[in-house]
């Protein structure tokens, strides 16, 4: 509050200033103000913004910001060239800072040599899938009456995913839906939200009493929106691929994910799911490939795209509202840093 | 093993049938388990305190076992076979003098005794929830569950419940409301029980007036209540749910106080500090967060690798240190005091900053620096 008083002060101050400088012709004012600026002409709280007229206010603006080009480009010419001088003394490059880098560490972060951790993952809800006791059998389905994007995109997936079947939703409800699924022995259920016209929601529950996640899905591609695509995907099992599931949240989902797929790749088929973890986006892209030499690669992409976020993990098949929930997302709790991830 | 069980002043279960110690003071976390061959069937469902002195825990687990633990030997001294998976898991786990009171989902209540085999056996009902003992009168138990209401049991009279609770009257549909009483409290100086549900009710009977319907009702949120917990000060009860939603509740008028921040997953464990305005609350996200209830901020955070299931504090001062570290802290105090007396004062000059440089530097990381004593 000090400071509001000192800015009124300092404005009629510079309306003086800017009243003899109006007088002189505008290219000796812009040389004076130059001087000014250089020098410690101005009170320092004085900034742009205080400037009423727009014209001027943009000008002296961009002249600021000429001035501020100017100076970076003057430190890094001097910096090029001390880096020469030194040659081989110079110091290392500096790395840049970015989110990924400047991550605040998650102390859920699995160890690969933890114990306890690897107890738990052995023993839990998925062991009957990595011990081989399971093949997985996919039923995809949405929300009651879907519009046809939608449904283009849930036939797109059942060719991505193994063992899928598409099945209309005929607004049964879920809980009554899932003891047939267990019956007729399902492994997931896949439920694809949809809201005007574009799916939004994804429910991947795992079946005998797995957990449930429930995801936002955003950016939907389907094969016939995708530039340079390849042909359609063969029936070939495809390998899985997943990026960054560092946190214990990211380890259950990451798993989730490799349940949906039989463990047994067809390297034949030369098809991959990629399920790439990026600042808790999980990206999903479905590539053919094709190895020219040992060392080139060439990928054409198939196959539908989609980013998904997750919203919850519900310990637990779905029941939303008297299920367990393991992790909720609240948004205005673990939102708040930018560089707090969670998966 | 016993130094590590000597100074943990809070006790978890987990999933994973481990027992883990948390010592606050030196912010580190124990795993106690029997052997190396852990299993779920092991699953820590109730803990309770095996004598006054808090210097046994009795862990229950899933497959119907309850063992001993003693903090001052730090390793498991008994085991007992309390009943068989296929009645359900353990609801309740309390300790009467020189015996053993046990219940299960499926509603048998038994009362062990030290030395002899008989048991007193009640049937509480089916799809019990939980059965918590009264602490002033301790051969009085109250037990409730789904569709099955607040019953208060005196166990030397086990034919028939002293208490029985009424189901409130038909709501505005007219229609009967269901019952699903999940956390039971007993509050202090008075015969009042303190109940929890899962249609998120909060409600308080008295089992001395002949009112058999709760005296007060109170509502939060949307989800399931899974825990309850009466702290030390007097008319507010701490609840918990499936949303990792802490909660503070006036008793009086039955609003909301206040919500403690923090927890992401369902809330399993929850427990007051006996003396302190403390609240230690553990669940599903895997960590243990012990929260202050009088400005409701988070005082510390611990991350515990499996999901837990109950909490036990105990009733010493849970930031006490023993005499020898405090008389290292004050040691070390003064030192630093005296390091900043002998050093020289600098004055500021904001203006002319470019000449001023280095003292401003200097001045700033003694700042800092102090800043992050006076933080410890």
């Amino acid at each position: 509050k000090p400071k509001k008083g000192k800015t009124k002060k300092v404005k009629r101050k510079v309306k003086s200033d800017e009243a003899p400088v109006q007088e002189m012709e505008q290219a000796e004012g812009e040389e004076t103000e130059k001087k000014s600026e250089s020098g410690p002409c101005f009170p320092p709280t004085f900034s742009v913004s205080e400037i009423k007229n727009k014209q001027r206010r943009h000008s002296m603006f961009l002249k600021l910001k000429e001035e501020k080009r100017k100076q970076k480009l003057e430190l890094k010419k001097k910096k090029k060239k001390e880096r020469k001088a030194l040659g081989d003394k110079a110091p290392p490059k500096e790395v840049p800072k970015t989110i990924e880098n400047q991550r605040i560490y998650d102390e859920t972060t699995v160890n690969p040599e933890d114990e306890e951790v690897a107890f738990d993952e052995g023993t839990d809800e998925f062991s009957a899938y990595f011990n081989r006791l399971t093949n997985p059998k996919v039923l995809i389905t949405t929300s009651d009456r879907p519009r046809g994007r939608t449904v283009r995109f849930c036939e797109q997936l059942a060719t991505v995913i193994p063992h899928a079947h598409v099945y209309y939703r005929r607004g049964l409800a879920l809980k009554r839906v899932i003891p047939q699924c267990v019956s007729r022995g399902f492994t997931y259920l896949m439920v694809i939200n949809e809201d005007r016209k574009v799916p939004n929601g994804l429910v991947l529950c795992h079946l005998p009493d797995g957990p449930t996640a429930h995801f936002k899905v955003s950016n939907v591609r389907l094969r016939k929106e995708m530039k340079r695509r390849g042909k359609d995907p063969t029936e070939h099992v495809p390998e899985v691929i997943l990026n960054n599931f560092t946190t214990r949240l990211g380890h259950s989902i990451g798993r989730m994910f490799a349940a949906l797929f039989p463990h047994d790749p067809q390297f034949v088929g030369r098809q991959v799911a990629t399920f790439h973890n990026q600042r808790d986006f999980i990206f999903f892209r479905f590539h053919r490939y094709i190895f020219k030499n040992e060392k080139k690669v060439g990928i054409q992409e198939l196959g539908p795209r989609f980013t998904l976020k997750l919203r919850s993990l519900q310990k637990g098949t779905f029941d939303s509202k008297f299920g367990e929930y393991e992790w909720v997302h609240k948004r205005h709790e673990m939102d708040s840093s930018r560089r707090k991830f969670h998966l | 093993m016993s130094a590590k069980s000597q100074i943990c002043s809070i006790w978890l279960g987990s999933e994973t049938g481990i027992l883990k110690g948390v010592s606050l003071t030196k912010k580190q976390a124990f795993n106690f388990c029997e052997m190396s061959c852990l299993s779920r069937d092991q699953e820590v469902c109730v803990m309770a305190w095996g004598d006054p002195h808090e210097s046994e825990v009795l862990v229950g687990s899933v497959n119907g076992t309850v063992k001993t633990f003693s903090t001052d030997k730090g390793i498991f001294t008994a085991t007992r076979e309390c009943g068989d998976p296929s009645q359900g898991r353990f609801t309740g786990l309390a300790v009467t003098d020189s015996s053993m009171i046990t219940c299960v989902e499926s509603g048998l209540l038994k009362v062990w005794k030290e030395g002899s085999t008989e048991t007193v056996e009640i049937n509480v009902g089916n799809g019990i929830c939980r059965m918590q003992q009264n602490p002033s009168q301790r051969h009085r138990v109250a037990t409730g569950g789904k569709e099955n209401p607040l019953k208060v049991w005196d166990l030397e009279r086990p034919d028939k419940p002293i208490f029985t609770a009424k189901n409130v009257a038909h709501d505005w549909l007219d229609m009967r409301v269901p019952v699903w009483v999940r956390d039971i409290g007993f509050i202090p100086d008075s015969d009042k029980i303190v109940t929890c549900t899962g249609h998120h009710q909060v409600r308080v009977y008295d089992p001395s007036t002949p009112q058999r319907r709760p005296v007060l009702e109170a509502r939060f949120g949307e989800y399931p209540l899974t825990a309850l917990s009466l702290p030390a000060s007097q008319g507010t009860v701490v609840v918990g749910n499936t949303h990792g939603e802490l909660a503070i509740l006036d008793l009086r008028k039955g609003l909301v106080r206040g919500c403690l921040k923090g927890l992401a997953g369902a809330v399993r464990g929850l427990q007051c500090h006996p003396s302190l305005p403390l609240v230690a609350s553990c669940g599903l996200d895997r960590f243990l967060r012990v929260h202050s209830l009088e400005d409701r901020s988070l005082q510390h955070k611990v991350y515990l690798k499996s999901r837990l299931n109950c909490v036990l504090l105990s009733s010493r001062d849970l930031e006490s240190s023993s005499a020898d570290v405090s008389g290292d802290v004050e040691e070390v105090k003064a030192e630093e005091d005296e390091v900043w007396d002998t050093m020289e004062t600098v004055t500021e000059k904001t203006k002319k900053r470019a000449a001023q440089k280095d003292e401003a530097t200097v001045t700033e990381v003694d700042g800092k620096k102090k800043r992050k004593l006076v933080k410890k």
